[in-house]
């Protein structure tokens, strides 16, 4: 007698479809407020008014979107980063570490020049937030392009180190001698904050940077060579080879673009909203721009779209915290279900489930 | 009447896009060797992936002395008695002979499968060592293991694919005694190539598809390799024009005493390998794949780095330390064995893949910024030029058929003026009109004074095309010979030869 089996497997797509590819970050995201509706239904919270705290609720103030624009600004910078490595197949995961890398590294004239009215001190937080950045993800880079060394495990763990880097500084060295034994650093003076355009609201010029830096980058990607190299070097390497693109130099370009744009990031956060170093300058937003750029489909005008989308759970999660009593963990719970659909979507865009059946002779 | 062995009715095959297989009849008589003969594309390896069960039918019927099968799965091709033996073997480098054996048939006492495999292959001239590994072994020596192991299980229909593209002349001799020993067994195999001249000699008839239709049926011997061509094209074709040759003095490459480890697991290393190519003169590498091939290639292009010693000189300029880019501003364009993933990338389109080698060379970045509207128009220029079949300049490179993306890779080479040209295997696996195309655009610019270097596993390309000829065996080079000075069994001699013997060999050629 055959015995008849019947499996489910996946078969590669013939052509990938283009408009899927785009479709699969907003399917995702529609998916992401079902489950969750379905998540505070079992908490016994009214769905429909948690998810207008969540996801409506950010955009109908100017308030509320001058929040989200600010919440997005390290997201997006941080995300364009990635976006670029992640083309090129270089992942690195450590951009909360060279966050933290830029903004000690960046804050350091503040800290030690709190009295200046010096205009050019920002500009020089910046440059060296962007080199402190870059120096962070240098590590995994020599490590790569001497040793092999896995970039995925040398970036994150090196994330730690930065964080410990930091809690030693506003511990110990550049505490606020005036700061009554809490840590963290003096204020920084008014000339090493980034200037506010409309008084009441936290929109700075870093949000602008923000803003702007996508759309340089989507020029540098879509006209010049470099921006092709990138493109072939993560598609094809042996074609890259081929046509003489090195593989040390997209190493270490992608990682110095991503070190320092993530660099640069933390010295804007610390100069800005927060205006002093503390043992908590991040709340994560070097891991949350790695979905950031999947979400942007790593494209840089789409992690400026993927930012202002992520911003807006992280503000309307501290909008549920305060009005619906509900707990800071939901705000990473959606973005992990967000980067959950987006997975399934983005495979099943490239393969489709088919049925088969196998039949095997009983013998 | 005897029913026939293996027929086939009304077979059809759809895939996403394309029919693969359209109403296809094939008859197989006890004894016969039948050929399988079509371009690539034309449907020959997905008929026989439904001979072997690999793949369904979604119409028409298969019958097995005359009764009616249908077959699921390799296995159950095998338990009626359809043995395949596959172009790609699929073989174990690091295991040896009689453990592949081994591995493919039903668990059994392995010294008992020793004396049945030297028993076999002794029967049938198939020579081979049960206790050698694999990764030590040549192509034609791999292919006698797939081949005893399909004869282990006594197969009444024998499949081969392509079984002389790996092979020496030589050793294709001793493939076909032993092909027309099975035969008179009363076994049948349908026999899938596209060397014409081979088919005529051993198969007894022949099928031929075009676009996925069967387009003819015909006793090959009654035909002349010409008109099985044509049957296969469709159309007339034109045989290669010999050209005036005329060498000249300049040398356009020099490569003198190269020595280059393999960056490969079991790949070759190259070995003091030296010859010139000069102005004017096509100068053909025969070998047979795996010999150091791909790994000369790359030390020409410098895509992998330094050699370990020995120089390369382009347009006499040292450039054993140059990066492939720089060695491309002296003049110099390659084309690789590999068209996509190394040529060009496949998800890429047309105006990017020209970019790609060409970008730096025709001048189409100023101050890093990329001209595109330059590079459209030099891509049109290679579409019209080669007449490569594209949807357009933004079609990607995956969506174009083999002949087609390597018309448009030799044109995006050739467009670039170069002074010296490196192709390998320029028509590998290209329908015989791109054949020709390709054949007669290098023709041409080597008539202009450029030099040209073709590697290639094909010895009817290499002797129609080449001024000179070297082989490369196990890493080495032989002499360069003018070939018209050499003979297709010395080259054959020299394809297979160990590293000492081939000095001896070209002396007695």
């Amino acid at each position: 007698m055959p015995l008849e089996m019947s499996l489910l497997t996946l078969e590669a797509r013939a052509t990938p479809s283009v408009s899927a590819a785009w479709l699969s970050p907003l399917l995702a995201l529609t998916l992401t407020a079902i489950t969750g509706a379905a998540i505070f239904l079992i908490m016994g919270k009214s769905p429909g008014i948690a998810l207008y705290i969540y996801f409506v609720e950010p955009l109908t103030s100017w308030s509320g979107l001058s929040e989200v624009l600010v919440k997005a600004g390290p997201l997006i910078l941080i995300g364009v980063g990635l976006s670029i490595g992640f083309r090129a197949g270089i992942w690195n995961i450590g951009a909360e570490g060279q966050f933290i890398a830029g903004a000690l590294l960046g804050s350091a004239p503040a800290i030690f020049f709190y009295e200046s009215v010096n205009p050019l001190i920002l500009p020089l937080m910046m440059l060296l937030g962007i080199l402190g950045g870059m120096g962070w993800a240098a590590i995994p880079a020599i490590l790569k392009t001497r040793f092999n060394a896995n970039e995925i495990l040398v970036s994150l763990m090196l994330v730690y180190v930065a964080e410990l880097l930091l809690i030693h500084l506003v511990q110990g060295p550049w505490r606020n001698p005036q700061g009554w034994g809490f840590p963290g650093t003096r204020m920084f003076p008014d000339a090493a904050l980034l200037p506010v355009f409309f008084a009441g609201y936290r929109i700075h010029l870093g949000t602008i940077i923000a803003i702007v830096v996508p759309l340089l980058v989507w020029f540098a990607l879509a006209k010049t060579q470099f921006g092709f190299q990138i493109k072939v070097f993560g598609s094809a390497p042996l074609a890259a080879r081929h046509a003489g693109i090195g593989e040390k130099r997209m190493i270490w370009v992608t990682l110095m673009i991503g070190g320092g744009l993530a660099g640069l990031a933390g010295v804007i956060e610390a100069s800005s909203t927060i205006g002093q170093l503390v043992p908590k300058i991040s709340p994560g937003y070097g891991f949350t721009a790695i979905i950031v750029a999947f979400l942007g489909r790593l494209h840089p005008v789409g992690a400026l779209l993927a930012g202002i989308a992520i911003a807006v759970t992280y503000i309307g999660g501290e909008g549920a915290q305060i009005s619906a009593g509900l707990p800071k963990a939901v705000t990473g719970l959606f973005q992990g279900i967000i980067l959950f659909y987006l997975l399934a979507f983005d495979l099943l865009t490239r393969y489709r489930l088919t049925r088969i059946t196998i039949s095997k002779n009983a013998t | 009447m005897i029913p026939a062995l293996l027929e086939l009715r009304g077979i059809q095959k759809i895939f996403p896009g394309c029919i693969a297989n359209d109403d296809i009849d094939l008859t197989i008589a006890p004894g016969e060797i039948h050929a399988l003969l079509g371009e690539n594309g034309a449907g020959k390896s997905t008929l026989v992936k439904m001979i072997y069960g690999v793949l369904r039918p979604d119409q028409g019927e298969i019958l097995w002395r005359g009764k009616s099968v249908q077959i699921d799965n390799p296995a159950s091709a095998r338990a009626l008695g359809i043995g395949m033996v596959f172009q790609h073997f699929s073989l174990f480098e690091s295991m040896t002979t009689l453990e592949n054996v081994a591995l493919a048939l039903p668990a059994q006492n392995l010294d008992l499968l020793r004396a049945q495999l030297e028993k076999t292959a002794n029967e049938y001239g198939l020579k081979l060592h049960p206790d050698r590994y694999v990764y030590d072994l040549s192509m034609g020596e791999r292919q006698r293991i797939e081949i005893v192991r399909c004869l282990l299980q006594d197969p009444k229909l024998i499949i081969l694919d392509e079984p002389t593209s790996v092979l020496t002349p030589q050793e294709s001799d001793v493939l076909f005694e032993t092909l027309r020993k099975l035969v008179s067994e009363g076994r049948s195999i349908l026999y899938i190539s596209h060397k014409l001249e081979e088919v005529r000699a051993l198969c007894g008839q022949a099928t031929i598809l075009r676009g996925g239709k069967r387009v003819d049926n015909c006793v090959p011997a009654k035909e002349t390799a010409q008109s099985l061509a044509e049957k296969m094209i469709g159309r007339r074709v034109e045989p290669l024009q010999n050209r005036e040759t005329s060498i000249l003095n300049q040398k356009r490459l020099i490569v003198s005493d190269l020595s280059k480890h393999s960056d490969e697991l079991h790949g070759t290393d190259i070995q003091d390998v030296t010859f010139t190519v000069h102005a004017g003169e096509i100068l053909g590498i025969a070998g047979i794949a795996g010999n150091g091939q791909t790994e000369l290639m790359a030390a020409l292009t410098g895509e992998t780095g330094p050699p370990q010693s020995g120089s390369i000189e382009i347009e006499t300029q040292d450039v054993t330390a140059m990066t492939p880019m720089d060695r491309r501003q002296l003049g110099a364009v390659f084309v690789p064995e590999e068209r996509i993933g190394q040529a060009a990338v496949s998800n890429l389109s047309l105006v990017q893949n020209s970019f790609l080698t060409a970008g730096k060379r025709m001048g189409f970045v100023s101050a890093g910024i990329i001209d595109w509207s330059a590079v459209g128009a030099y891509t049109g220029h290679i579409l019209d030029r080669f007449d490569v079949r594209a949807t357009g300049q933004n079609a990607l490179a995956s969506s174009l058929s083999g002949g087609n993306l390597q018309k448009f890779i030799v044109g995006r080479e050739i467009l670039q003026a170069p002074q010296l040209i490196v192709v390998s295997q320029p028509t590998w696996g290209v329908d015989a009109g791109a054949a020709a195309a390709i054949h007669e655009q290098i023709q041409e610019l080597v008539a202009n004074g450029a030099g040209a270097l073709v590697i290639s596993q094909d010895l009817d390309e290499i002797f129609s095309l080449c001024d000179r000829i070297a082989v490369i065996s196990q890493g080495r080079l032989s002499t360069p010979r003018p070939a018209a000075e050499i003979t297709t069994e010395a080259v054959g001699l020299l394809m297979g030869a160990s590293n000492h013997a081939s000095g001896d060999v070209l002396a007695n050629a």
